[in-house]
This record gives C-alpha cells, sequence and structure tokens, in this order.
C-alpha cells in the first residue's frame, strides 16, 4: 500500500544525503531541500535512534534508500538475509525510491565496504540481470541502478557501460541513477568523453541523479587518476556536466553526496541552493 | 584473460601480489596505482569503521598502534555482512591472541564492553515495566518469578576494572582504576547505552534472568558477593526490565 500522504517517486528537487549531525538543522529550515537519502545498512538495526530518527524524518520528507552492500555484480549468489534485510526496511519505511550500485563488494561471504568494478560481457550482462530481478521480485518494486566510477578497465570487457546499463533497463525494468560525478572521474580515468557518454546513457530511465566531490591524484604515467571520495565540494566541470545533461533529459531528482569529512549544514546548504538553480534552468 | 572475482579479491588483500592480467589502465598497459585505489579504499574503510567502533580501545593503545592492529585485525577478519554497524564482533578473540597487544591484559574486554554499547544502542526499543512492578509480586510468589530483560541489556565480566578504566578514558573527572575484578551492566533507557559497574555474582544472575530462568534458580547458583536486591533495583530503575511473569 501507497501511503497517500507521499508521491510515489521522488520529486525533481535537489536533495541531500541525509547525515545524523544535521538532523536539527534540516529540521529547523530545509531551504529548497525537497527529499533525503539513506544508506540503507545504516537503517538495519532493530531500533535505536536511528530508526526513530528515521521514522521522524519520513513524516516531512519523501525518502530514498540507496543500498550500498547488496553486490548486485557479484558472481556468487546475492546474499538472501541481506535481501531480506532490505525487503523489510523498504516495507516498513515505504521509500519514494530504491537504488543500488552496478559493483560487487562481496566474495565468499566477506563484505569489503567499497564498490568494486566488473568487466561487461555477455556473461556479466546476464548475470547482473538475473540478480536485479531476484531484487526486484523480493523487495517488489522497482529499483535504480548506478553507473560506478571507474579506475581502471578489464581487457576482456566486450560491451560499453552504456550499453550495458541499457541492456539491464530492457531486460529487468529497472531504471537507473545517473552519478554525473561518477561520469566526469571515469571519463578522466579512462580517457573518454563524458558528453559522450551522457548522450549514449538511457536518459529516459533516469530516476535520480547524484552529484559528489572527487580526489584527484595521478597514476604511474602521470595521467590524471581521479577518486570518488565524496569528500568535498562538486567541481565546477560536474556542475558544466549536470547542465548539460539536465539540457537533454529535463528536471530529475538531484542528489548532493557527502560521505567523509562531512562539513556542517550551512556548506551543504550551499550546494543544495546550486543544484536548485540547475534544475531551476530547465523547469518550465 | 578473465579476471576472477576470487583473483580480484585476493590481490586487492595483498598489497604486495601481483595486479591480475587483464586489469589494464585505458591504453591497455598493466594499472597497479589505478588497482591500489581499491586496496587504499578497502583497507581505509574497514579501518575508519574500526576505530569509530573502539574508541577507547583505540585511546589506549595510541593511534598508530591501532592503526597496524586494524590492518591486521581487517584481512584476518574481514567483514561477514554489510552491516559495518557491528563490524568488530571478533575484536575481544583477537586481541586475546594478538601477541603485541600483551602487555594490555584488560584490552579485550575493554573491546567487548565497546561491541556491547554498540549492540546495545542499536538493540530493539522496549516498553519498561514500572519501577514499582516487583512491589506487586506476592513474597511467596517472587522466587518462582521470572523477568523480561530489555533486548538492549548487556553485560561484560573481566578480571580487571574495566569499569573504571572505561570511565578514565571518557570522563575528563573519573578516578584512577584500582587493580580489582569489575563487570559491567549496560542498559538503554533512552537513545544512549549507559555502562554501570557490578560484580561477576550480578553478572552471572542477571545473564540466567535474560535466559528465562527464575529469581529463585538465579539466587541458588549464586555465592554470596549477590546482592540480588539491589540489582534488581538497578535494573528497574534503569528500564531495563520489561514484564515480570
Amino acid at each position: 500500500m501507497l501511503d497517500a500522504t507521499h508521491p510515489a517517486s521522488l520529486p525533481a528537487r535537489p536533495g541531500v544525503g541525509y547525515k545524523p549531525q544535521h538532523y536539527s538543522a534540516i529540521m529547523a529550515d530545509p531551504g529548497p531541500l525537497g527529499w533525503l537519502e539513506i544508506h540503507a545498512e545504516n537503517y538495519m538495526g532493530d531500533g535505536g535512534r536511528p530508526i526513530a530518527q528515521l521514522r521522524h524524518l519520513a513524516e516531512r520528507f519523501p525518502i530514498s534508500v540507496h543500498g550500498v552492500g547488496l553486490s548486485i555484480g557479484a558472481e556468487g549468489d546475492l546474499d538472501k538475509d541481506h535481501l531480506a534485510r532490505l525487503k523489510h526496511l523498504v516495507s516498513w519505511l515505504n521509500p519514494a525510491s530504491f537504488s543500488e550500485h552496478l559493483a560487487w563488494s562481496t566474495h565468499d561471504s566477506h563484505f569489503f565496504n567499497d564498490l568494486l568494478p566488473l568487466p561487461y560481457t555477455p556473461k556479466t550482462l546476464d548475470r547482473v540481470a538475473a540478480h536485479i530481478n531476484e531484487v526486484q521480485d523480493t523487495v517488489g518494486r522497482r529499483m535504480l541502478l548506478e553507473n560506478p566510477s571507474s579506475y581502471l578497465a578489464f581487457a576482456e570487457s566486450t560491451l560499453s557501460e552504456t550499453d550495458f546499463l541499457r541492456e539491464l533497463t530492457q531486460r529487468t525494468g529497472c531504471g537507473l541513477l545517473l552519478d554525473v560525478n561518477n561520469v566526469f572521474v571515469s571519463a578522466t580515468n579512462l580517457k573518454t568523453s563524458p558528453q559522450a557518454y551522457i548522450e549514449n546513457f538511457a536518459l529516459d530511465a533516469v530516476g535520480e541523479i547524484h552529484l559528489g566531490g572527487h580526489d584527484e591524484d595521478e597514476d604511474e604515467t602521470g595521467a590524471p587518476l581521479l577518486i570518488d571520495s565524496h569528500g568535498k565540494a562538486v567541481v565546477d566541470p560536474v556542475w558544466a556536466l549536470l547542465d548539460y545533461t539536465l539540457a537533454k533529459s529535463g528536471p530529475k531528482p538531484l542528489l548532493i553526496e557527502w560521505d567523509t569529512d562531512v562539513p556542517e549544514w550551512p556548506v551543504l546548504a550551499e550546494e543544495i541552493t546550486r543544484a536548485d538553480k540547475a534544475l531551476s534552468l530547465v523547469t518550465a | 584473460m578473465s579476471v576472477t572475482q576470487a583473483q580480484f579479491r585476493t590481490a586487492m588483500l595483498d598489497p604486495n601480489a601481483a595486479v591480475p592480467d587483464g586489469i589494464v589502465n585505458p591504453d591497455g598497459a598493466q594499472a597497479s596505482k589505478r588497482f591500489n585505489v581499491y586496496r587504499n579504499n578497502v583497507a581505509v574503510s574497514l579501518s575508519d569503521a574500526l576505530e569509530a567502533a573502539f574508541p577507547v580501545v583505540r585511546k589506549l593503545v595510541g593511534d598508530e598502534f591501532f592503526r597496524a592492529m586494524a590492518g591486521v585485525y581487517l584481512r584476518k577478519h574481514p567483514p561477514k555482512s554489510p552491516l559495518m554497524m557491528f563490524y568488530g564482533d571478533a575484536m575481544p578473540q583477537f586481541l586475546r591472541r594478538f601477541e603485541p597487544a600483551k602487555s594490555v591484559p584488560y584490552l579485550p574486554d575493554i573491546a567487548a564492553a565497546e561491541l556491547a554499547l554498540r549492540h546495545a544502542y542499536h538493540a530493539a526499543d522496549a516498553t519498561p515495566a514500572p519501577p514499582d512492578a516487583l512491589g506487586a509480586i506476592a513474597p511467596d510468589a517472587l522466587m518462582g518469578t521470572r523477568l523480561r530483560i530489555a533486548p538492549a541489556v548487556q553485560t561484560v565480566t573481566s578480571n580487571f576494572p574495566i569499569h573504571a578504566i572505561y570511565r578514565a578514558n571518557t570522563q575528563s573527572d573519573a578516578p584512577k582504576p584500582v587493580m580489582q575484578a569489575e563487570a559491567v551492566l549496560i542498559t538503554r533507557s533512552g537513545f544512549d547505552p549507559d555502562i554501570h559497574p557490578i560484580n561477576a555474582a550480578a553478572a552471572k544472575a542477571i545473564s540466567l534472568l535474560q535466559n528465562g530462568q527464575t529469581l529463585g534458580e538465579a539466587i541458588a547458583t549464586a555465592d554470596d558477593t549477590l546482592d540480588l536486591g539491589s540489582v534488581l533495583g538497578l535494573l528497574l530503575a534503569q528500564g531495563a526490565i520489561t514484564e515480570i511473569y
């Protein structure tokens, strides 16, 4: 049953990755903030403050549940216990959106707490599609799948990432979460064009856009190596790539992600205001 | 040429291992520094999780020792589930066998107390029985009474003064620990867990009550260091009893 007080999908407004230290500031003055995203795994305890806070927040804001631990790209089977926890969270919270990553993080029952890459081949496509079907069947709703940040390539890949993702939407009916910072990071690291990536992306399937900051490094050849750290402000070229994307896609729910070295609320509020301006450029 | 996830995992956890063939940079050449991004992300994120989970252990051994110890722990005990809130469950056992930490013999018990605090923080909410609930039981029925204990309640026993050590490392005005065996009771009446000093007999009685034994059974196995009245008083005052039956 959908809760009548909440929209069934996220509004095309700015959202933010929720951090408990910002609870009071958000409740006091959300500004243009239209929704909140939580990491699913942080709300899988049995009770206490995290769950109580989430219940309060959900009375006021549409919530996006963003999983970081499902390991959809794993060679092995999905973790049934984890799927059951996800189903439980989604059923009591009834979030406006549920998303996960095109990545793996678990192998041989060990979880590595990072989003690890996979090659793009017909074989991995079959496997990821089967996992997405299993997730959607179990959780009972459509999910969004996020494009990763890439630091390296697999010689065995035969499909482009954009084709791989498009094919997944067609086979499973899932939607996509387009992380524009990840596009910029991957394109820089793999010496490809971020604009070409956006042009080839299945924008019709996009249910949410992510923006975040990255760190800058170099590989051993001196080539730039950008690292998706979520620990800084969004850089200007990524804002420009967002404008480029929104001009093609139209307005979308737009998330500011800041997960490490999390600043005081006013710094995030500035990013939210900038996201709101970017949306206003494409909102009739 | 295909790279299995087993190969990726093995190379990722071993900084001295070669990067698997088939992982390349955009020019098709070997990509070891790029692969190191994953090595670093995994080690740093798991180490950060352990730092957040065991602040008193870290304070006792210092940052440098803790980082080195975490590096060993995370390779020996990678998380078994994506619930990072409970990562570090094997820390007390690990520290008991970790040779460089042998000179701090109370470290495993402090780690156990910090783990218990974290489990208490995330435990299910519970409605406490009223503080005078035991008074309503007829005296001759008391020994056959059982208590339902709130899910947040935990006990940790030690041969060392773990409550005093915990306090001395979390409060500025705490007295210096005196060498003696101590146990701790962890309760949660609101959202933040509290840690109370108790003795080993009290910890044992609370465990028996948690397992559904009667008050009479809890007393029967205890020695004369058990003051059941004050244990029950503490549990009631902290909202740690949810039902008397």
